[in-house]
């Protein structure tokens, strides 16, 4: 199964080194090389500096035979760009990103993206553990 | 029109001024404090401090009862997302994007933006009418009817020339609509005219035609 990351900050980099550990075949995108840091000594991927919302970048990322897309750079816009570029005009069968704001997350998820907020997740987490704790 | 613009950058500033001045309401949203401070300035309380991108900021400007928003900042992801928010969220009727990687235009399109401006190749479209090299300047896309409108200059060694339109060997659907000759009023391109050295034509193709085009009028 071939897996495209874009964005190698610590959430890029750790779910790449999972995977790659797994034996998946990944190619993982940062527009800065020195982003790569965080990949792992033995990581067998292909590291590939470029910007993921250029097209022609994720062709060079084999974007038109990957079976998953994943968008974690910091910019929402910049996941939500990539991602409905993976998903409307490449077709790739699974595409997740994160999208940090909690309104624009519900809006892409009712137009039909599989997008995450940590920050929704996070305050979650952190309010059951809270509750949890108090009673 | 009520029209909100993104971005208080130097387009999204003069845009601004000239939509005013031809009597529109007009909202621009810019991130940067100083640059509000110098569009109100100049255009008066016509700025919302904010990212436009953010459901909430085009709540509070208003967008459900925009007729147009106008998204013309720097980033393409940004004009991209802040086009889609209005379009979804807000339904505003009308959405155009400003975009800087021309690869972007038809993606674009496909993710749902009426419409979208090119600066690149506007400035490219510029340089090819002022340049005489190019032999074939674009002019405009018909996108709904998968045409594009395009002049042709016709050279001295042009296979086309000192023959009939009706002889030539254009690629189907390209149609030449008028011909302009030097000291003379444009003609209608009919069957019998006959081509000449330096004519400029007016044409009609089809997208992706143009390279045919060329060959029939110039050879290879």
């Amino acid at each position: 199964m071939k897996i495209c990351i874009m964005g190698c900050g610590r959430t890029g980099a750790k779910l790449a080194s999972m995977l790659d550990a797994e034996g998946y075949d990944i190619t993982i995108l940062d527009t800065n090389e020195y982003s790569f840091r965080r990949l792992p000594a033995d990581f067998k991927g292909c590291a590939l500096v470029g910007d993921g919302t250029n097209d022609e970048t994720l062709k060079k990322a084999g974007i038109e035979k990957a079976d998953a897309f994943v968008a974690v750079t910091q910019g929402d816009n910049r996941n939500i760009m990539a991602a409905q570029i993976a998903k409307h005009i490449f077709k790739v069968p699974k595409v997740l990103l994160r999208i940090y704001d909690p309104l624009r997350r519900e809006l892409y998820t009712n137009l039909g993206l599989e997008a995450f907020s940590p920050t929704i997740i996070f305050a979650q987490l952190l309010k059951d553990n809270l509750l949890e704790r108090g009673q | 029109m009520y029209i909100v613009v993104i971005g208080g950058g130097k387009v999204g500033y003069h845009l601004g001024k000239a939509l005013l001045s031809e009597g529109h309401e007009i909202l621009i949203i810019e991130k940067e404090r100083i640059r509000i401070e110098f569009i109100s300035n100049d255009l008066g309380g016509v700025c919302l401090l904010g990212d436009g991108c953010e459901v909430s900021t085009q709540a509070d400007a208003g967008a459900s009862r925009a007729d147009m928003l106008v998204s013309v900042t720097g980033d393409d992801e940004d004009n991209l997302v802040a086009c889609q928010v209005a379009k979804h969220k807000f339904k505003v009727p009308h959405t155009i994007a400003r975009i800087n990687n021309p690869n972007n235009e038809a993606i674009f399109r496909r993710l749902g933006i009426d419409v979208t401006i090119n600066s690149t190749d506007v400035i490219m479209e510029s340089i090819q009418q002022e340049v005489p090299t190019h032999m074939l300047t674009h002019l405009m896309t018909l996108h709904e009817r998968g045409m594009e409108m395009v002049e042709i200059k016709i050279p001295a060694d042009a296979r086309s020339v000192g023959r009939k339109i009706k002889d030539l060997d254009l690629p189907t659907g390209s149609i030449l609509t008028l011909i302009m000759r030097r000291n003379q009023k444009p003609l209608m391109a009919t069957p019998d005219i006959i081509i000449q050295i330096g004519d400029q034509i007016i044409a009609l193709t089809p997208t992706d035609t143009e390279d045919q085009l060329k060959i029939a009028l110039k050879g290879n």
